[in-house]
């Protein structure tokens, strides 16, 4: 499978075992990666980099992405009046 | 949850794309960096350009991790190849060409070259050969080079050795900001680069080039919220760092991935292909860690390659001075089946993704 090595891929994290978790990338891709990098716990959204997980994805930041991009819409409107 | 979440509103894209038009309508021609293979993807592949004003143009920068590893150090990996020892690389190295082949031309002559998924594959391909000699051809940015310092920690086996190609992003950007005749007037940083590296890794660029950076997701969505941000910027003319990607990227970063990167790899000045020597871009193994350089094991060093062959304009592509369909060579003699420079070897190289996304020459 080539891999694009910037692309790194949400997935779930479904159990952990010392540095290694098994994780779910939707559609029953399942697949062992390496923790090492990130205190990542089973139920986490991790983003995957060519078999690493780098970077744990906030919920609540993920839900505030949709509250930031309505506000700079509607900043952008009050400064444009 | 995550899942659930609404990152594609065709709504909420349509107020972004109708505030860019507002906001970009009395600016000046506009041109706005990314410097991300896969930012180049979800641009072309959902024709994120053809939505801009003309006057705001998107340009890919030296974004593509395979495309800059510079000619010498293929020659470097087909060198220790045809020597006899298991070369192990991600598939989109197998075929960038060096100054006369490439790993793939290797392996038709008979060498051992294995794709890995990961270098942690190559860790078990060589626990599991131990009579066999293995590198792992370590190329990437700053989210490839912290799991090459994850396994240089592990005292991997004695048998598998690193060719180290990290590249690092902001030194880059910084010869792109000073390029002049380029005429640079935003960034969108790369995100996934930006999650190991954090969000202060660019204060430089606002603070002494005056370019407005935003460090942008990759949905369709963060790259449009991106370009209005930057546009934004340049309006109020307060060029400033501002994040996007909040639910992956913090002030600091990683700050564990830097503190492994920081115990194994020493900077130095390295080659871009095509762009010539960027100063402290590349990694390469500290003192304690030489051991495993497979440099210094096989004796291995190649000066000079040869970057770009003769009509290819890889070198014009890769900074984004010009648009691959700009190339004399696109799609004529160089095509993803027969690729002749790097930016069509790899699936993020722009030539590669221009031209499986058969982009409107007339553009």
């Amino acid at each position: 499978m080539p891999i694009k090595m910037c692309l790194a891929i949400p997935a779930k994290v479904i159990s952990v075992e010392g540095d290694k978790a098994k994780v779910d990338f939707g559609e029953s891709v399942l697949r062992e990666v390496n923790i090492t990098l990130v205190n990542a716990k089973v139920g986490d959204y991790v983003l995957v980099h060519a078999g690493y997980a780098i970077q744990v994805l906030e919920e609540k930041e993920a839900l505030e992405t949709i509250r930031l991009w309505n506000e700079i819409l509607e900043l952008g409107a009050r400064t444009q009046k | 949850m995550i899942g659930k979440t609404n990152f594609r509103d065709p709504e909420l894209a349509k107020r972004v794309v109708e505030k860019i038009r507002e906001t970009a309508v009395k600016s000046e021609t506009v041109k706005i960096c990314h410097v991300c293979g896969t930012h180049e993807w979800v641009i072309t592949h959902f024709g994120i350009r053809s939505l801009l004003p003309p006057n705001v143009e998107v340009i890919a920068g030296p974004g593509c991790p395979v495309c800059i590893v510079p000619a010498s150090e293929i020659d470097e990996a087909v060198q220790l190849a045809l020597k006899g020892i298991t070369i192990t690389c991600f598939g989109d190295v197998l075929r960038v060409p060096g100054s006369e082949t490439s790993l793939l031309g290797a392996k038709a002559e008979g060498a051992d070259v294995r794709i890995v998924y990961s270098v942690s594959d190559a860790i078990k391909m060589a626990e599991k050969e131990p009579n066999k000699e293995f590198t792992f051809f370590a190329v990437g940015f700053e989210t490839t080079a912290p799991s090459t310092a994850v396994e240089a920690l592990k005292n991997p086996p004695r048998n598998l050795s690193f060719l180290i190609s990290h590249r690092l992003i902001p030194p880059a950007m910084k010869l792109l900001a000073g390029m002049e005749d380029l005429n640079l007037d935003g960034f969108i940083a790369p995100g996934h680069v930006s999650t190991i590296i954090g969000l202060k890794a660019y204060e430089t660029f606002p603070k002494v080039y005056g370019m407005p950076t935003v460090v942008a997701g990759f949905e369709p969505l963060d790259i449009l919220f991106g370009v209005y941000m930057i546009l934004k910027q340049l309006k109020e003319q307060k060029p400033r760092l501002e994040n996007e990607y909040i639910r992956a990227v913090s002030r600091e970063g990683n700050v564990k991935a830097q503190e492994l990167m920081q115990k194994v790899f020493d900077t130095i000045d390295g080659g871009w292909r095509g762009l010539g020597t960027i100063a402290s871009s590349k990694f390469t193994f500290n003192e304690k860690y030489a051991k495993h350089d497979a440099r210094l094991k096989y004796g291995v060093k190649v000066e000079h390659g040869i970057d770009i062959q003769h009509g290819c304009k890889c070198h014009l592509v890769i900074i984004g001075k010009i648009k691959p369909t700009e190339c004399p060579l696109f799609m004529k003699t160089c095509t993803p089946q027969k690729p002749v420079g790097a930016c069509m070897v790899s699936i993020e190289g722009t030539c590669s993704i221009w031209a499986k996304t058969q982009i409107d020459k007339t553009k």
